[in-house]
């Protein structure tokens, strides 16, 4: 009794000697948009050199970004840039403002429900609708229904990016559903007729995804129109250092930038950078 | 031992060293024991400080004290120019709205619903299985029902977005699929059980002399469980609602997962609702540590703690009282 | 009113309560129903021996599986002795109206009914930012090891959390005890200390596991404690220390529930983690309510 106590105190002595970045041992922590898209790359890198080992995390973009302003991890994944405020930490504690490297970019779709008649609309549009200003799809070219409006958490990084591009840094309607994931707007908007919701384009099944009108033209958000910037609404994914990046942090993001990497990108549902 | 003459007085028997050390041995348990019962008021102290302390900030931070004062969390805010004023949260803007309002009606609303629901189904199930179950029958019904309080809220919440989401919406023909209506369905589901295994205690503890008499008097059973038990543990009832009602503000998950979490302030029980719980749990994940906007959600956590503080106060004082009138009036 | 439609009412209302107790019954075999239709089919050996795959579109829960275990476990390491101890305070050593065993008892009462999601705040405003900062500035850490989301931190606000579950079924198993067994002890000179330790904890054994299994149940059924505590999205790797971060089947199937990428494609996948999970709290909570029936039999009897 008394020995086995013993012993499963040493071992919790053993675990409790904490988790210290080792030699050969890559962190990257942050965003659970990027997990997914890192957790391949890290998986591909590995098999390629076995001696390192690349850890992913994910928390959010402000935990990855604040552990890398304590010095927990090597790199940060961010689904929107460093805010200033954390830019004042970073510069504090190691007297740098860090280095961003977009690795991805992501496609930010609206959809609506797949029965719905309306196929594009304009950027103006749809701040009407998330203002709370235009409430009735026949408005904008659809059936006589009040339009039921779903919205990221404001934790999300996608939030963010609607609210700065598309509503011009207003507010969103407050009937506004906002739903945890993007996984539960698609859900929701495949089911709601008169639903309208956004996310990563890397979510969209189930539900029809809106061509953005731009004069006379429309654009889809497909991997050409991302790239080149005609589909206007794309954001890119960063990696967040707090220095140039050298060893083996650079041996892995000169992969995630190389060909064999942005393919993962492509595979995974976002848009290559490169 | 030294013999003592009869005129002196008789001395403590000093004990033996061994017998000392034994008695020093159980005094230092005894201590270490007490010491240890401790933890649970510590826990509890603890807690609020600790809560409390993040939330500090809103109230010495000169930037969050203009960001968030209490008039802006309570009273009405003009939020666009040329419109009247109103309550809105939208913590993440440039002009952060931290109206506390939305998310009162919120949880207010989901926690109603599932009062109506759960009041009746937990009062009236104790009722059957303390007054009219067959014996073999309520032994096998308090334990299933029991079993429900051991399904952990996450799974409920998937529950209620899965299937009761879809359900619910065809049957009332609502606009949204996430709703006060789902989000107090699912949690009736979690303070059924609640309210049913105290109510039964409650009912249980009534002597059966209570009933015998009623039963002699000539009333029937029902007549007998209604208007003599049931009034006889109406305090021990009431603190049962009362610690459903604590469950129902304070339970996060099937909240965030079915309401819709949408800030709306409307009296409509088909729109979608956000409520304090879930307001922490969406949005703690992503916020800039020590911002206004953290402390903000730390100071609902506050909230939360007192709300449900004052309850268990009363449900604790009401239980007592009932169980001191029936087992007095039993002796 | 006639005696006969007295009767009638009363058997109408009394049928009232009756459906009122079937309903409830029902909605948990409807629950039960629906995950176990869902899930069954896809909960394979290898679904629950391996990671998640595909961006968490295939592949199995063994991480969460595992991370649920080992917070629990450790959980248990930590609630069970100061549950088990405050008990016997409560019980054998306070004196009767002592107003100190007054103030627990309504502390752990309170403690009962706060919020899950303010045990997260707790833990993070406490276990996080007081105690892992004080201790990385007492280890002199130049960066952070404890002062982040990590599995013991998570255990230890669990622990806190379910700490009155375990002291009421232990108070609950003493009173099950017999006073004549500790008079007898006594009576053969043992001290107050022997006689706990060698005839009152093994009598009470029964309901104290009772209580560890109900803390385990719980425990391992509880998200919101964990959200800022430890838990993490996506983590194929399993924790090998105290401040690792880890997967955990409650976290796992809010984020399947609402978050996937491909809701058709992870809807078996979803179900079979609820019914993992439920499965679990289910068989956790039945051993309790058998041990603790057993016992309140014993009890009834020894009160006598």
């Amino acid at each position: 009794m008394k020995k086995t106590l013993l012993s499963s105190l040493t071992a919790l002595v053993a675990l409790a000697t904490p988790l210290a970045a080792q030699a050969g041992t890559l962190t990257v922590k942050g965003s659970d948009t990027m997990v997914i898209l890192v957790q391949r790359w890290a998986e591909e890198f590995m098999k390629k050199n076995p001696g390192t080992k690349v850890q992913v995390t994910g928390g959010g973009s402000g935990t990855g970004l604040s552990a890398l302003q304590n010095g927990t991890t090597d790199i940060a994944m961010s689904s929107r840039e460093m805010k200033e405020a954390e830019q004042e930490k970073l510069r504090a504690r190691f007297s740098t403002t860090g280095v961003e490297i977009p690795v991805a970019k992501d496609g930010v779709t609206f959809y609506v429900n797949e029965t719905n008649p309306v196929t594009a609309l304009t950027v103006e549009q749809l701040k009407g609708i998330y203002l709370g200003d235009t409430t009735n799809w026949k408005d904008v070219g659809g059936p006589a229904a009040n339009i039921v409006l779903y919205s990221r958490e404001n934790s999300s990084g996608t939030y963010s990016f609607v609210k700065d591009n598309v509503l011009g840094g207003d507010d969103y309607a407050a009937n506004a559903q906002t739903l945890p994931g993007t996984a539960a707007v698609v859900n929701a908007v495949a089911k709601e007729k008169n639903g309208i919701g956004y996310g990563g384009a890397a979510y969209a099944k189930g539900v029809k995804e809106l061509k953005i009108k731009k004069g006379s033209e429309e654009f889809a958000p497909t991997a050409d129109n991302v790239k080149s910037g005609k589909y206007p609404l794309s954001r890119n994914l960063f990696f967040y250092l707090r220095n140039k990046p050298s060893g083996e942090a650079k041996a892995f993001i000169d992969f995630t930038l190389s060909p064999e990497g942005q393919a993962v990108v492509t595979k995974v549902g976002y848009f290559p950078v490169k | 031992m030294q013999e003592q003459s009869l005129a002196s007085p008789v001395p403590v028997p000093t004990l033996s060293a061994a017998a000392r050390r034994r008695q020093l041995k159980e005094k230092v348990i005894a201590g270490l024991v007490t010491a240890v019962a401790f933890t649970g008021i510590a826990a509890l102290i603890l807690i609020l400080i600790f809560v409390a302390k993040e939330a500090l900030g809103l109230f010495t931070d000169p930037h969050a004290r203009q960001e968030a004062s209490l008039s802006k969390m309570f009273l009405p805010q003009v939020t666009r120019p040329g419109r009247p004023a109103t309550f809105v949260w939208q913590p993440v803007s440039s002009v952060p709205k931290v109206s506390m309002i939305p998310l009162f009606i919120g949880t207010l609303k989901t926690t109603l619903v599932s009062m109506f629901v759960a009041v009746p189904l937990g009062v009236f199930g104790a009722l059957f299985a303390a007054e009219f179950a067959p014996r073999r029958l309520r032994e096998v019904l308090k334990p299933t029902i029991e079993l429900l309080a051991g399904i952990p809220s996450v799974v409920l919440g998937f529950f209620a977005l899965m299937v009761m989401a879809s359900f619910v919406q065809d049957l009332f023909g609502l606009e949204s699929r996430l709703n006060a209506v789902v989000a107090g369905l699912g949690l009736a589901l979690a303070i059924v059980p609640v309210i049913f295994t105290v109510s039964e205690d409650a009912l249980t503890a009534v002597p059966r002399s209570y009933r015998e008499a009623s039963l002699a008097l000539g009333a029937t059973p029902w007549e007998t469980a209604w208007k003599v038990v049931l009034p006889a543990a109406a305090p021990g009832i009431l603190a049962a609602c009362v610690l459903g009602f604590g469950r129902a503000i304070g339970e996060t998950m099937i909240v965030l997962m079915a309401s819709g979490n949408a800030a709306i302030v409307s009296a409509r029980l088909g729109d979608s609702v956000r409520s304090l719980s879930a307001t922490i749990a969406a949005e703690m994940g992503e916020v800039v540590v020590g911002s206004p906007h953290y402390s903000l959600l730390f100071f609902i956590g506050v909230e939360l703690f007192a709300f449900t503080f004052v309850l268990n106060m009363f449900a604790t004082s009401w239980t007592r009282k009932v169980m001191k009138r029936l087992t007095g009036g039993a002796g | 009113m006639k005696h006969t439609t007295r009767k009638a009412v009363g058997l109408a209302l009394t049928s009232l309560t009756g459906l009122a107790a079937f309903v409830i019954v029902a909605v948990i075999a409807i629950i039960l129903l629906d995950v176990v239709r869902g899930g069954a089919a896809n909960v394979s050996w290898a679904f629950l021996t391996q990671p998640p795959t595909d961006g968490m579109m295939g592949g199995g829960i063994f991480p969460a599986i595992f991370g649920t275990a080992a917070l629990t476990l450790l959980m248990t390491l930590a609630v069970m002795p100061v549950g088990v101890l405050t008990a016997l305070y409560l019980h054998e050593y306070a004196p009767p109206d002592s107003r100190m065993a007054r103030w627990v008892r309504v502390a752990v009462a309170n403690l009962a009914g706060v919020p899950s999601v303010v045990f997260g705040l707790f833990g993070l405003g406490f276990f996080i930012l007081f105690v892992g900062k004080g201790l990385d500035r007492a280890l002199g850490y130049e960066e952070m090891h404890w002062a982040q989301p990590g599995i013991l931190w998570a255990a230890l606000t669990l622990a806190v959390l379910t700490l009155p579950v375990v002291i009421v079924s232990t108070e609950e198993a003493l009173r099950a005890v017999p006073l004549d067994h500790r008079t007898a002890s006594l009576a053969l000179g043992a001290t107050q200390s022997q006689t706990l330790v060698r005839v009152v904890l093994p009598g009470a054994l029964p309901g104290i596991l009772t209580g560890a299994v109900l803390a385990i149940s719980r425990g391992a059924g509880e998200v919101a404690p964990i959200l800022f505590t430890g838990a993490a999205y996506f983590l194929p790797d399993l924790p090998t220390h105290l401040n690792s971060q880890f997967m955990h089947l409650g976290y796992h199937t809010y984020v399947l529930a609402t978050q996937s990428p491909d809701v058709e494609a992870t809807r078996p996948l979803l179900y079979a983690t609820v019914l993992v999970l439920l499965m679990l709290t289910f068989a956790l909570n039945l051993v309790a309510v058998i041990i603790r029936s057993r016992t309140r039999r014993k009890a009834a009897s020894a009160g006598h």
